[in-house]
């Protein structure tokens, strides 16, 4: 998500616009099994999932509220055999639809029927340019299916775009990424740097690129770009941890983003049900519009009340709304403190010293040889929580 | 032929993957397209709504005009198009 969907607001808003971006994480079930997957770790633990007619009414709901944009995630959507049904009605109703996949499930069957339902645009997962280490990194066999499904969006007729996410196992392999990307015939390829939440919050020590790999990466991204000749659009979505000042979460939570989690839990961010203290509403239970404008989960870090120094005080704060609440609960605790990437936080030292332990030769395994690659699997979710209670 | 690469003659269209409606909630015409939203203001919105790859530059400065019984509105919208066409929302097909 690294376009933002309009420009941020100079001032905080006391009355919140509607929810204009919509992203349905319709199942945590996924074929593969990536070791930087923001889903939650404990996601096993809520196998629950909507169903189609809960669906269809949170799109229409959203859709009155003046929601426009429909992200369709998970998990991988096309594991829901509905998703055609769900696509259809967002079409009537007006939505752009993006579905957001592996590929995995991508038939030709199916991609007729979503193209016929209306389907926008789809957005299609590689984990690295050749099949060892795509298919090392999502612990599947799944390089040669993506490649074929690649071809088959592009004779749909879809922009073919391919979203590749970055960290110290591939970055270094920039380069055959977008030779691959070309190679593909991709109109737009997002390099999105490994965003540090759930799995990949685990996986840190193992995924966090040394600042040498990131500029490296950015000097060929470059050339690259100065030699191409095809029309391709290259977006490199920034590493926060090595920049001085945060990225502006989700443009503030609550202010365009709403995320329903499989179970039917709204939230203003994927990743916010880990906030602590904060009840986020179900949609089984209560209105889209309700949650939007009037649950305490939605309304909590609206505006510039909950914020402490230096956030406070600071003149950046219409721009960068203190950054993300989940980076700050994450890293020090308080969900209510300056993200640590901000140099002004007085926690900014956790995020130099994670930047300072990733400066260890590329390819030497983490300091502590304890910290294995911990793939994304219901097993592992089990074995990092074998209780019910567990974060 | 201007330096921008747009006649009267060009036919500009809505570049592929990108959608043009009216949205009530914003009062506006709006662009959309992956992860993102332009919302247009009212006369980008009536020059972009009649970019169907179909009309020239000339036919749709001529029906502007009519519309809004106005004139001279031919270099705004050649100088909107050149702009949308820079930003990639709209494309002239060969």
């Amino acid at each position: 998500m690294s376009a933002p969907l309009t420009e941020p607001d100079a001032a905080p808003r006391p009355a919140p616009g509607p929810p204009l971006w919509l992203l349905l994480e319709l199942t945590y079930r996924c074929p593969l099994h990536c070791a930087f997957c923001y889903n939650p770790t404990n996601y096993a633990q809520s196998q629950t999932e909507l169903e189609t007619g809960d669906w269809i009414r949170v799109l229409r709901e959203a859709r009155a509220l003046g929601a426009v944009q429909l992200g369709l995630s998970g998990g991988e959507p096309l594991t829901r055999q509905d998703l055609e049904e769900i696509v259809a009605e967002a079409h009537r109703l007006g939505f752009y639809s993006n579905l957001i996949t592996s590929g995995v499930g991508l038939t030709e069957p199916r991609l007729r029927a979503l193209k016929s339902a209306g389907l926008d645009h789809i957005q299609l997962s590689f984990q690295d340019s050749s099949q060892q280490m795509n298919d090392f990194l999502s612990s599947t066999r799944t390089f040669d299916l993506k490649s074929k499904v690649a071809a088959l969006i592009k004779q749909y007729d879809y922009p073919m775009v391919l979203n590749v996410v970055l960290h110290r196992l591939n970055i270094d392999h920039v380069e055959e990424i977008l030779n691959m990307a070309l190679r593909l015939g991709a109109d737009y390829v997002e390099l999105a740097n490994t965003q540090y939440y759930g799995w990949a919050w685990h996986n840190r020590g193992q995924l966090l690129p040394s600042r040498a790999q990131v500029e490296q990466a950015e000097r060929t991204l470059q050339r690259f770009r100065e030699n191409l000749s095809e029309p391709m659009r290259i977006f490199f979505v920034v590493p926060d941890y090595f920049e001085r000042r945060p990225k502006p979460c989700m443009n503030g939570l609550g202010s365009i983003f709403l995320t329903i989690a499989p179970d039917g839990t709204a939230l203003p961010c994927h990743a916010a049900r880990m906030l602590p203290g904060l009840e986020f509403p179900n949609v089984r239970d209560a209105g889209v519009a309700q949650i939007w404008y009037d649950s305490e989960g939605f309304n909590h870090f609206r505006g510039d009340e909950w914020m402490k120094e230096p956030c406070r005080s600071c003149p950046e704060k219409a721009r960068d709304f203190g950054g993300c609440r989940c980076q700050a609960y994450l890293m020090t605790g308080d969900a209510a403190n300056a993200d640590p990437v901000c140099d002004l936080s007085p926690h900014h030292h956790l995020v130099t010293e994670a930047v300072a332990r990733a400066e260890r030769p590329a390819h030497s395994p983490p300091a502590r040889a304890e910290e294995p690659l911990v793939f994304r699997s219901d097993l592992n979710s089990a074995r990092l929580f074998p209780n019910k209670n567990g974060a | 032929m201007n330096d921008s690469g747009i006649s009267p003659d060009s036919r500009p269209a809505i570049m592929r993957g990108f959608r043009l409606q009216w949205e009530p909630a914003q009062n506006a015409q709006v662009l959309l397209f992956p992860e993102g939203m332009i919302k247009l203001n009212g006369s980008a919105g009536e020059i972009m709504k009649r970019c169907d790859g179909e009309r020239t530059i000339a036919e749709i400065t001529a029906d502007l005009e009519r519309a809004f019984a106005t004139t001279g509105l031919h270099d705004d919208v050649v100088r909107f198009v050149a702009m949308a066409v820079d930003k990639k929302w709209l494309r002239i097909p060969p």
